[in-house]
């Protein structure tokens, strides 16, 4: 059937802010989904709360409304457009409650609005864990013991029935809030009332923990005739006992029989069918348990568009969210195409030739106090994706890929070598987890008692004991001795220059020397859905090295699918994974940068490794390449495409701090010079800026030695914010009061970035913070926007509660931020972006620092302004244009407030005052009329909470 | 695993293309029609099954052996493929139990050749290319003029039978003695899920050698024939297609699958072709025109029935078709109970979508019995 025809305007319910357990990943299904509707002819008209997505651009739907995910929004807009159909399965659980709210009210029906894509009834029963349960025993799909509790005494007599160890978790709560396993009953009994707490309904389920079987995801699509097709087996490498979100995942499923595969492939199709009829995306998650009887028993089914469907997205090629976009408005599987060959049907079953690691990106750093145990609960913020012909490729890539200053696994040096303190982390995984596997074979642990502690399949912990001895072979050789087969062996399985150059006591440099005199050449291979069995169009690489080979008459290469086109080329450099201080807002604007650079008629080359972005779809870019944001890769990538330049201004920090290097190495950076990138970050160099223009800044100082504090406190004074050069987020930085709590913190840093700066400010007590985004091309500067924090200085800029424009700066301030930009902006040479930040403090403007690119705020000020700024900034940075070539024309009534929004439900034991550390981990748009309205007079009332501290 | 710098393997094409790789133990030199599959799991089923009989077997997955072998998961008593080359043969397994064991022991027990380290990717590029050719893969140490040889002594397999080489020699039954259903099967290299499947719904099977004569079979009085799979051009077997014509004739219920869907399409006066490279994967995208539903099937075929003459003939009707190119998957008889499809239904390996198809054969039994 082809698609339905009276459906014509379709209401896309977004994810909201980002929280732990519902991440950028929405973004991308909603961005892909409104594609792939408008493209059907149908307008789309989108809500979310969350300026920082592109999936409220207006490149991506025709109404686009940044309202809270409320009743009163949906009927707001029900009120103003002819709505036809509404799809919630674009936006994680968020949006599935908020439809089934406004279900509840009737909203959808008075409206004459049909919900696509789902079957309230069908949500009912896998939201309902009990009701889940007893529809499994009728279709014969096996589950673990379980009950449900809607009592702390009923809780307790399941417990006394099922006996230890037990897995509690709390009903219609995302991802895993209030879940945990216990072995004990005190732990019990305070984790019962916990997760009653916790849920809405006070419910939870209690089952018996299957602790050690081995955990699976299926990716499903159905269409309206019920065909059914697989996209992806995912493989959790850590087994049952550790949330999905929070597990090393793997695709294809490496351990498991095709007998053992088929038999859960019908399970999950049946699985499917007895929820109901909806046309979409579903996930279902399976234990297998670890014995011979290798017996299957169904976790738990989501009847939408997931997590791990961007994750099986990404790692098939298969674009799940616009595919079940096309199903939901009627069409059927085979009357579509696959979107990569182009040629063949969307129904089937994407078959892979590589492999591809998912590794959780945690923050514990910023949660001090918080269990950094993992379990049942997911605690990560962000994730890694790594595409390797092998799995130990794949695993490697995705460890370089994580910016935790690793170089991947083993060979650097930060290895654990205590054999206690190793079996203690394997018996409680945190997020070294990787790093610990490989560093306690290292030590000679026997795999067999690395399995009882881990109960990771022995498969993988024999992938890392051959990494191992990889290891130890190029060891006993040196960088003349070693041979080509030993230094191929090791880059296909991962390994990265840097690596092997610490393994054999030399430089980066002289390997990669090492290998272009033996032949050894990186290259990319297509993800094509179908293992090359039919040609593709779509230009998505990974790189990986190869063995030789060709046709009769030609040298043997390994073969490189990536053809160099003759256009001009421009690289993007991506953000990497989303972690607190550089989230979703840096992938917002390099997918901007990369749409702006396509107009200027460059051919766009993406390189990132998170598989939750919009930027890593390979409709985005020209190309792009699924490859870590490190410099080995990087640098081949360069080699090979020969850009114009590269773009470091979009990717946050991460790309910002390649920029050294790829000036080192002579490649041309657009826009602001490195030089002058770099005279941002210096302290000493950009404070004598500030002195020669007469423009204020708090008393400082950088020191390199615990031994130059003495002498710096005096000249400061306290109190004083100190913090490590070169970092975001506010990462190690902290207000101190006295030279002994100073004296402690600056050890402290040492010791985590050893080799580094630590800058110490005078802390403008009681000061107002304010910053400012600008476009400038070195000689004209365009504000884009001010904003004024609600919170007085102190706390991160991430976390204040902050308002576009200044609700109450006086005329001289504002001259005073306008015009220090101005000045700043042209010192610095700036082609394109750049953010500063000032305190002030009776009636002065200090500035606190200057970031040379596109800052967090950036897109919260598109939004508001309803501007393309980092499509003017990026043809500036090009130098296809100049600041005076665009007509500005900011539109916005009132104030727009960004509110941040935390994940503390997820460490409930963690202290949730607010400081100079950011801890945020999403932001939300709220638009004021007038500074009467109660949100605000609620927000600025608090402040004072913290100006009386 | 085995820790010194590893031998190296050579592949050889027929058109002079060379591909390298290195050993993982099992070395030697063998040779055969190169050609690929892209199932991710499933590789001792395929390893096993007899219509890859001769084949020299490129892995398009990465990890081959992971997951070992298992004393119940052949399709046939031996191993069929001439030769394997992966990406990464898993020397070591993981799976529980008294019936498993490597993939390792599993082909050094029978002799066979495979190899590791090539970059699978860009051969099945290569034959995507250039079409299904001939090759030998050499393990150890052999010169370029040995495996030139070897590979010039290789049949071609246009016009090649090979159904004698893997059928049964004699008569066997399989299945429940009292069962309700007798099926007379032609064995032309009979996977053994085929088998399981009949028997699961209650038939007792008798298996025959592929030149048994018409009324050999037709003594056994069934309640119905089944035509098996097998290696080989369907073109080349002239006494089986004549067989086949009998068994159509003598009005029982007739279900045919792979190499018997082609000699039922062959009996019927149809044309066969090789295709340019084959579909050999579990992911392959079959359309049943008659319910309008599709489903995802394991295939492995060379040779095809050409579809435009399946639907001029009067007395046939396309049932199904492969959604990727469109080509004929399935066909019945309009006026006799005779059904067949190209790919296998029985899946091992492969999904299980298409087991109504056995369903369907034992309706058609029960309604004519």
């Amino acid at each position: 059937m082809p698609r339905d025809n009276s459906i014509k305007s379709v209401l896309i319910i977004g994810s909201g802010p980002i929280v732990i357990g519902q991440a950028c990943e929405f973004d991308y299904s909603g961005s892909q989904a409104a594609r792939s509707l408008r493209e059907e002819g149908i307008e789309v008209t989108l809500i979310n709360s969350n300026p920082a997505t592109i999936m409220t651009d207006p490149v991506t739907a025709d109404h686009v409304y940044l309202l809270p995910l409320t009743i009163e929004s949906i009927e707001h807009i029900l009120e103003k457009h002819n709505i036809d159909a509404v799809l919630p399965t674009m936006g994680g659980q968020t949006a599935l409650n908020l439809a089934m709210e406004a279900d509840k009210q009737g909203l959808w029906e008075t409206h004459g609005v049909r919900m696509i894509g789902v079957d309230i009834d069908a949500i009912n029963i896998t939201e309902d864990r009990e009701e889940f349960r007893l529809l499994m025993q009728k279709i014969g799909v096996g589950v673990a013991p379980s009950a449900t509790a809607k009592s702390f005494l009923k809780g307790k007599e399941i417990a006394q029935e099922f006996g230890f160890p037990l897995c509690i978790r709390a009903s219609y709560t995302l991802g895993g809030s209030g879940a945990a396993i216990v072995y004990d009953k005190n732990d019990f009994e305070n984790l019962l009332s916990h997760g009653l707490e916790v849920s809405p309904i006070h419910e939870v389920m209690i089952d018996k923990a299957l602790i050690g079987w081995k955990e699976y995801e299926l990716e499903l699509l159905r269409d309206a005739n019920d065909n059914v097709t697989i996209i992806c087996s995912i493989e959790n490498m850590d087994p049952m006992g550790i949330h999905t979100g929070d597990s090393i995942t793997v695709a294809p499923a490496m351990t498991l029989s095709d007998r053992t595969y088929q038999r859960m492939r019908d399970l999950a199709i049946k699985m499917m069918r007895s929820i109901g009829n909806f046309a979409g995306g579903c996930n279902v998650q399976f234990a297998v348990s670890p014995d011979e009887k290798e017996d299957i028993v169904a976790i738990e089914i989501n009847p939408r568009v997931s997590r791990s469907s961007a994750l099986a997205s990404k790692a098939t090629g298969y674009p799940i969210a616009k595919i079940a976009s096309k199903l939901a408005i009627g069409y059927h599987l085979d009357e579509l195409q696959n979107q990569i060959t182009k040629t063949t049907s969307a129904f089937f079953e994407p078959t892979l030739d590589y492999v591809i690691v998912k590794i959780p990106r945690w923050n514990f750093d910023k949660f001090e106090g918080a269990d950094r145990t993992l379990g049942l609960q997911m605690k990560s913020v962000g994730e890694v994706m790594g595409i390797g012909r092998t799995f130990q490729e794949a695993i490697q890539k995705a460890a370089q890929s994580l910016e935790i200053r690793r170089n991947g696994l083993g060979a650097d040096g930060k290895g654990y070598t205590d054999q206690d303190q190793v079996m203690e982390m394997l018996a409680n995984p945190s997020w070294n987890r990787v790093f610990v596997l490989y560093d306690a074979i290292q030590l000679g642990i026997p795999l067999r008692r690395i399995h009882e502690a881990t109960k990771i399949d022995m498969w993988f912990l024999r992938q890392f004991d051959d990494l191992v001895q990889v290891q130890r072979r190029i060891e006993a050789e040196t960088l003349d001795s070693i041979s080509r087969g030993l230094l191929l062996e090791a880059k296909t399985k991962g390994f990265a220059d840097r690596q092997i150059a610490h393994m054999l006591h030399t430089l980066e440099s002289k390997i990669h020397d090492k290998r272009m005199s033996f032949d050894i050449h990186r290259v990319w291979k297509l993800v094509d859905t179908c293992a090359a069995e039919f040609p593709a169009e779509t230009p998505y690489y990974y790189s990986t090295f190869e063995n030789l080979g060709g046709a009769k008459g030609l040298p043997m290469v390994s073969r490189n699918e990536s053809v160099v086109s003759d256009k001009p080329k421009v690289v993007v450099l991506g953000s990497g994974p989303n972690r607190i201080g550089q989230g979703i807002e840096f992938d917002y604007s390099c997918v901007h940068g990369v749409m702006a650079a396509k107009e200027c008629g460059y051919e766009t080359i993406m390189i990132n490794c998170n598989p939750e972005t919009v930027s890593t779809d390979f409709d985005t870019a020209d190309k792009l390449y699924f490859e870590p944001v490190f410099w080995e890769h990087i640098y081949d990538i360069i080699r090979h495409e020969n850009p114009v330049g590269v773009i470091v201004q979009l990717g946050g920090q991460t790309a910002l701090k390649l920029a050294e290097k790829l000036e080192r190495f002579g490649i041309r950076i657009m826009g602001t010079s490195f030089d002058m990138l770099d005279l941002a970050e210096d302290r000493g160099r950009f404070s004598e800026m500030l002195h020669e223009n007469n423009i204020p800044y708090p008393q400082f100082d950088v020191i390199t030695s615990s031994n130059q504090i003495h002498d710096a406190a005096k000249r400061i004074g306290f109190p004083m914010l100190v913090r490590p050069s070169y970092v975001l987020g506010g990462q190690g930085m902290k207000i101190v009061i006295n030279e002994e709590e100073l004296e402690h913190h600056v050890v402290e840093l040492f010791k985590d970035f050893p080799g580094n700066r630590i800058l110490l400010d005078h802390y403008l007590d009681g000061a107002i913070e304010a910053e400012a985004d600008a476009i400038c091309d070195g000689e004209d500067v365009y504000i884009i926007g001010i904003m004024e924090h609600i919170e007085p200085c102190g706390i991160h800029s991430g976390d204040s509660n902050a308002t576009l424009p200044p609700f109450n700066l006086g005329e001289w301030v504002m001259q005073q931020i306008k015009d220090h930009t101005h000045t700043i902006a042209k010192a610095l040479g700036t082609v394109g972006l750049i953010n500063i930040q000032f305190a002030i403090k009776d009636d002065t403007v200090y500035i606190i620092e200057a970031n040379p690119r596109a800052s967090r705020t950036v897109p919260f000020i598109c939004k508001a302004y309803g501007e393309p700024y980092v499509n003017y900034a990026t043809k500036v940075m090009l130098g296809e244009k100049k600041v005076k070539d665009f007509t500005f024309n900011p539109k916005l009534e009132g104030w727009a407030i960004k509110i941040p929004v935390f994940s503390f439900d997820k460490f409930p034991k963690v202290n949730k005052q607010l400081g100079p550390q950011m801890r945020s981990t999403g932001e939300k748009i709220y638009f004021v009329k007038n500074l009467k309205d109660p949100v605000f007079r609620k927000l600025y009332s608090e402040r004072n909470l913290y100006l009386s501290r | 695993m085995n820790n010194t710098p590893s031998k190296s393997a050579t592949l050889l094409l027929q058109d002079g293309a060379r591909f390298y790789g290195s050993s993982v133990g099992l070395d030697g030199i063998t040779g055969g029609e190169l050609c690929f599959n892209t199932g991710m799991t499933g590789y001792q089923e395929i390893f096993t099954d007899p219509s890859y009989y001769g084949q020299l077997m490129v892995m398009a997955t990465s990890h081959i052996g992971n997951y070992g072998v298992h004393a119940d998961e052949v399709e046939s008593d031996s191993i069929k493929v001439a030769g394997l080359i992966t990406k990464s043969f898993s020397p070591y397994y993981s799976r529980a139990g008294q019936q498993t064991g490597s993939l390792y022991d599993y082909f050094k027990a029978s002799n066979k050749i495979a190899a590791t380290d090539f970059d699978t990717r860009a051969i099945v590029q290569y034959i995507r290319d250039n079409g299904a050719m001939n090759a030998v893969v050499a393990v150890g140490d052999y010169t370029l003029e040995e495996m030139q040889a070897h590979l010039d002594a290789l049949p071609n397999m246009k016009g090649l039978e090979l159904a004698s080489k893997v059928s049964t020699k004699e008569p066997y039954f399989y299945g429940d003695e009292n069962a309700p259903f007798h099926v007379t099967a032609l064995d032309f290299g009979i996977k053994t899920n085929i088998l399981r499947n009949l028997a699961q719904r209650g038939c007792r099977i008798q298996v025959f050698p592929h030149d048994t004569p018409f009324d050999v079979l037709a003594a056994t009085n069934p309640h119905g024939f089944f035509l098996s799979n097998g290696p080989g051009d369907p073109q080349s077997m002239q006494p089986q297609i004549d067989v086949v014509q009998q068994i159509i004739h003598s009005g029982k219920p007739v279900f045919g699958i792979c190499l018997g869907h082609q000699l039922i399409a062959l009996a019927n006066g149809l044309p066969t072709f090789k295709m340019h490279n084959g579909h050999r994967g579990i992911n392959h995208p079959i359309k049943n025109l008659e319910t309008g539903k599709s489903e995802i099937t394991s295939q492995n075929h060379g040779f095809v029935v050409d579809k435009a003459a399946l639907e001029a003939h009067p007395e046939l009707m396309l049932t199904h078709i492969h959604l990727n190119d469109n080509t004929a998957a399935g066909l019945r008889m309009i006026n006799r109970p005779v059904f067949s499809v190209q790919y296998h239904p029985e899946a091992g390996p492969g999904p299980n979508d298409a087991t109504y198809l056995f369903d369907q054969f034992l309706t058609n039994m029960n309604q004519l019995n």
